[in-house]
């Protein structure tokens, strides 16, 4: 009980803050914007080019995009030593892990739902055919995201070159989750049902998201506390 | 490090350079050509055996992390590092061989196969390892920081190994007897491979004791010029 409220009070703040300035939010979206107008150079976005590869685009633009917000998690508690504050204070790590957690999973999310109808029209795709089984895709697959980029979030903080070994990090880790949600999203988004085969796809998002989220809150102590 | 355990030391690495000499011998000149493949089914013998050594440093290592984790003795950062070094180069060795068999037998050097992807991933996060390293000075932050990646990092080597099992892949399956129930490789190859492996890991060792040497003086060194600069 004690738990889910420091946890709650946590994500709270977080949420708080980030929506009063909307600082983070508003350079996510405008970076998921830039990155959909520049892949349209890159390849020619006719109607069978999409069907090939809608989910692929997408999740990249979500995870560049949503790394924004991830490498903001952490360093944003640096100012003032707040850091310092938060771990000292009775919040246990693993409250204050999966509270930022939840304030990065709910930013993410948003920063999602804006892209995917801009998404759809300057690609003039109908992405919405599936949107109960696209959801049931984009929830878990987002937490995996979210949770490796927290971690790893608190991890680099004190590094000298944290804005550069963040991604180079970050990425190979969530590799899994973003291939297995771009194979089910590029399926989905083209309207067909998701072939038995490629049910394996789902399972690793779901054991991922296990995996990796027991593992942090067992680390979490370690990585902030030492 | 003694008189006593240089001697040792080398001993090893004269005993591994031999039995990989003797074993390149048999595998060139002991069996016979591949009835599909020709000759080029030899370098199994080289890319599986670095892949076990590679699993197996990393195994090793991402033990020795969770010890520091749990002692906070820095010797076991000491050899995770060692031991993700040496794999490193295993992991590399066994992309490239694979790449050439493939080049030979399926006439492209590199298809995103589930398998030959996740090999690749695995090779990427443990250079994210060895680069994270190098942007921390402090080693006891470096050593705790290194040591949560390494655990996370060893997702990666379980999901490659079972890679050719959860999906249909390009790459071929297993043939060892211990995974397949046997059957699928000849006793006498197969026993050559095993030493292979044996002799790799022999060498495997000589390398990550002398790295972890190196790992232990460069603490010292480290040591020395902060005492240096206090004064």
């Amino acid at each position: 009980m004690r738990f889910a409220r420091q946890t709650w009070t946590v994500a709270g703040k977080d949420l708080r803050s980030e929506l009063r300035t909307k600082e983070s939010l508003n350079a996510s979206i405008s970076f998921a914007v830039v990155i959909l107008v520049l892949f349209s150079f890159a390849v020619d976005p006719t109607a069978d080019q999409m069907r090939e590869m809608s989910g692929g685009l997408l999740w990249l633009v979500f995870s560049f995009a949503g790394a924004l917000i991830l490498n903001r998690s952490f360093a944003r508690e640096l100012g003032n030593d707040c850091l310092d504050a938060l771990v000292a204070s009775p919040v246990s790590p693993a409250a204050l892990f999966l509270g930022k957690a939840f304030a990065n999973y709910v930013l993410l999310l948003l920063v999602e739902l804006v892209t995917l109808p801009i998404f759809g029209v300057l690609y003039n795709t109908q992405w919405a055919r599936q949107p109960a089984m696209l959801a049931a895709v984009m929830l878990p697959a987002t937490w995996g995201m979210t949770v490796i980029g927290t971690i790893f979030s608190a991890l680099t903080v004190n590094l000298r070159m944290r804005e550069l070994m963040l991604p180079v990090i970050i990425y190979p880790m969530m590799i899994p989750v973003l291939m297995a949600a771009m194979r089910l999203s590029t399926i989905l988004i083209n309207g067909e049902a998701i072939p038995a085969d490629d049910w394996i796809w789902f399972k690793l998002i779901i054991g991922f998201d296990i995996i990796f989220t027991s593992l942090s809150l067992a680390l979490v102590e370690v990585v902030l506390v030492g | 490090m003694t008189n006593m355990g240089n001697n040792i030391l080398y001993v090893m690495g004269i005993v591994a350079g031999l039995w990989l000499a003797r074993n390149v011998h048999e595998i060139f000149l002991g069996l016979p050509d591949e009835a599909a493949q020709g000759a080029i089914y030899r370098i199994l013998f080289f890319h599986l055996p670095s892949w076990f050594t590679c699993f197996t440093a990393f195994l090793l290592a991402g033990v020795s992390s969770i010890l520091y984790l749990t002692k906070k003795n820095l010797v076991y950062d000491t050899f995770a590092v060692s031991a993700v070094e040496v794999g490193t180069v295993f992991t590399v060795v066994g992309l490239t061989t694979g790449s050439i068999w493939a080049r030979i037998i399926w006439g492209i050097w590199w298809t995103w196969d589930p398998r030959l992807t996740w090999a690749l991933i695995t090779c990427i996060i443990y250079a994210g390892y060895l680069m994270l390293r190098r942007a921390i000075d402090d080693p006891t932050a470096r050593a705790k920081n290194s040591a949560v990646l390494c655990i996370f990092a060893f997702a990666s080597v379980v999901i490659t190994y079972k890679a050719i099992d959860w999906w249909r892949t390009q790459h071929p399956g297993a043939v060892l007897s211990f995974r397949t129930g046997g059957g699928r490789m000849d006793p006498a190859m197969e026993s050559i491979l095993y030493q292979n492996f044996f002799a790799l890991l022999l060498l495997t060792s000589v390398l990550v004791v002398l790295r972890m040497r190196q790992e232990a003086m460069s603490r010292e060194i480290e040591g020395l010029r902060r005492h240096a600069h206090a004064l």
